[in-house]
């Protein structure tokens, strides 16, 4: 630690700059870890569509998706979810340019779509328990309250991390690692869309079709 | 990782775009990147939409396949312009875990559909199964015509009271059947 004091003092600052490179690596590390992570969560998500894509016929007399979709909502659904993504793109080019109150600004417009996207599916799931058509009617209805609902909760999840590193970035600023928790909440919430891309496409348009 | 070590070695702050300061952190795209990835995201979206809510195709499995394929591009769409996806992101490394995962996607989706689809098949219920059948054993029940009794069972399925498992019908059979095919 004394050599790195005196070697920053140094002019030739070589010594420095490779003990910071070693501080580096961490970070670089976590980024790496976290698309690990997010490929993890892939496959769970691959295995509940697998499940929705086996069980999506077992009505057991009950309700099928083209009687209970309604288009128009998951329609809305998708845009609110479109919209946090290119909101929280702003974010980042604002952090990009060290700009905290446009930041802060732009994540809470996201996490406002964000909490816009959840209102809408809470109301959606509310009214499918409501008509009768809640996870415990049919395989068809388990698999799709599991698929939506753990995307619904990985959203949620995403919001509650949002206001976290807003007030992070609120009271120390764009400090080196908000600027790497934001980095990781972004591949987490484009992410999270990607797979919605897979839900809206799978379980509801291909699902009113049958 | 080393080679690049000499461009970032000014400290931090020191350069006001933040582009070349973190030279070993995930590349953040432009706002044009943002904008071109939006534009075709709400295109890519609102066609399925459009493709469904207005019946464009006679044919469901046209629509469905425009769905799907639709969908895969909008997937890569997002993969580059939102999560900023290069083949060097990482080292490398990144595009690796993709493709390792894509390819366990792959084999669970197919896989799964795959077998369930012909245990759905061979596994009927005694209700669209004739005794002869039943007793020539699995070979024969492969060749009958699968999309009949398909249909046949789907029928059953929705016929049946709301606390009656499809399973529970299809047992007896399966299990009379399982002493005389075992080998």
């Amino acid at each position: 630690m004394s050599s790195l004091t005196t070697s920053a003092a140094d002019p030739h600052a070589r010594a420095f700059h490779l003990a910071v490179e070693e501080d580096h690596h961490p970070e670089n590390g976590t980024l790496l870890g976290f698309w690990i992570y997010l490929m993890s969560d892939c496959l769970i998500f691959a295995a509940l569509f697998a499940t929705y894509a086996v069980l999506g016929t077992s009505y057991a007399g009950g309700p099928s998706q083209a009687e209970l979709f309604k288009l128009p909502t998951v329609a809305l659904n998708t845009s609110m979810l479109l919209l946090s993504s290119i909101t929280y793109g702003f974010a980042m080019l604002a952090m990009a340019k060290g700009n905290k109150g446009a930041t802060l600004i732009w994540l809470g417009i996201t996490g406002l779509f964000g909490a816009a996207f959840i209102g809408l599916e809470l109301q959606e799931f509310a009214e499918l328990i409501l008509d009768g058509a809640g996870p415990q009617r049919s395989a068809f209805l388990s698999s799709f309250f599991a698929l939506v609902g753990t995307h619904g909760l990985h959203v949620s999840i995403g919001i509650i991390w949002l206001i976290t590193l807003m007030v992070q970035v609120g009271r120390k600023g764009l400090i080196q690692a908000n600027r790497r928790r934001l980095m990781c909440l972004s591949l987490f919430w484009h992410f999270l869309d990607v797979i919605w891309i897979g839900v809206f496409s799978f379980v509801y348009l291909i699902g009113v079709l049958r | 990782m080393s080679a690049a070590s000499p461009a970032g070695s000014h400290p931090h702050g020191a350069a006001p775009d933040g582009h070349d300061m973190h030279d070993n952190e995930e590349p953040h795209g432009s706002l044009k990147d943002y904008i071109i990835g939006f534009v075709l995201s709400v295109i890519l979206t609102a066609i399925p939409f459009w493709l469904v809510m207005a019946h464009v195709f006679k044919s469901p499995t046209v629509t469905a396949f425009s769905i799907m394929a639709l969908a895969g591009v909008q997937i890569v769409v997002h993969m580059i312009y939102f999560l900023h996806m290069t083949p060097k992101a990482e080292g490398g490394w990144n595009m690796l875990a993709l493709i390792f995962t894509l390819v366990l996607v792959t084999i669970a989706l197919s896989g799964s559909m795959w077998v369930m689809y012909h245990l759905n098949n061979n596994m009927m219920p005694t209700s669209v199964m004739t005794q002869s059948n039943m007793a020539s054993g699995a070979q024969d029940m492969e060749a009958m015509p699968a999309g009949d009794m398909a249909q046949g069972d789907r029928m059953d399925g929705n016929k049946m009271g709301p606390g009656e498992m499809g399973g529970m019908k299809m047992a007896p059979p399966a299990s009379a059947r399982d002493p005389r095919t075992m080998p």
